[in-house]
């Protein structure tokens, strides 16, 4: 197994969404990603915050070399119809954990105010 | 211009060192440049030489230094970022 963690500022996820505005937040998030965190504007930064945090995790526990190109969007966080949220891994991303033996993922994250953080812990079926 | 790329990661990258006191080799990790931080450097890079860093460029190695910037600039330019 292999365990990657990750903690964000939500008022740097707010500057750069100020700044940048939709080429930030489309660039790194996928559209349901997108759609989810705004459902509730008073929580939309700090969803983003939370999301970034879990995709930069899940980046440390697939440890892609200084020349693996990996999108922000081929790492996408997905709730599930209980509540709960998963990894959901396309292309890129997709690929280096298949060539790392990796074939499952799982995830944790939090958020406040001011920082969100996520654990994701990865690992192969067959270990 | 490297001086250009210099300027945009003085306001940008939030390292823990001043951009101008670094050589064009320096790591610009090792200068205090987090994954999040480099998304902006991206973006502002985008907006200053007009160009879209394509998914095989969104590596470590891409933001490493000054250096290797202006190689993907220039590489996505076709020429010198000085010029663009």
């Amino acid at each position: 197994m292999i365990v990657g963690g990750d903690l964000v500022r939500v008022r740097d996820i707010a500057e750069s969404i100020s700044r940048f505005g939709d080429r930030y937040t489309r660039r790194v998030f996928t559209e349901g990603e997108i759609r989810y965190c705004e459902q509730h504007p008073q929580l939309t930064v700090e969803r983003f915050a939370a999301r970034f945090a879990a995709k930069e995790a899940t980046m440390k526990a697939l440890r892609p070399s200084a020349t693996d190109g990996v999108a922000w969007q081929s790492i996408e966080v997905q709730a599930t119809v209980d509540g709960w949220c998963e990894i959901v891994l396309h292309g890129a991303a997709a690929a280096l954990a298949q060539r790392r033996g990796i074939d499952w993922l799982t995830l944790t994250m939090s958020h406040e105010h001011e920082y969100a953080t996520a654990t994701v812990v990865a690992g192969c079926t067959a270990e | 211009m490297k001086d250009q790329i210099r300027a945009i990661i003085r306001e940008h990258a939030r390292l823990s060192v001043d951009a101008a006191q670094l050589n064009d080799q320096a790591s610009l990790y090792q200068a205090g440049l987090t994954s999040h931080a480099s998304v902006n450097l991206m973006l502002a890079l985008e907006d200053a030489f007009a160009i879209e860093f394509p998914e095989r460029m969104l590596r470590r190695r891409t933001f490493e230094s000054i250096d290797t910037i202006w190689a993907a600039i220039e590489e996505l330019t076709g020429r010198s970022p000085s010029t663009v």
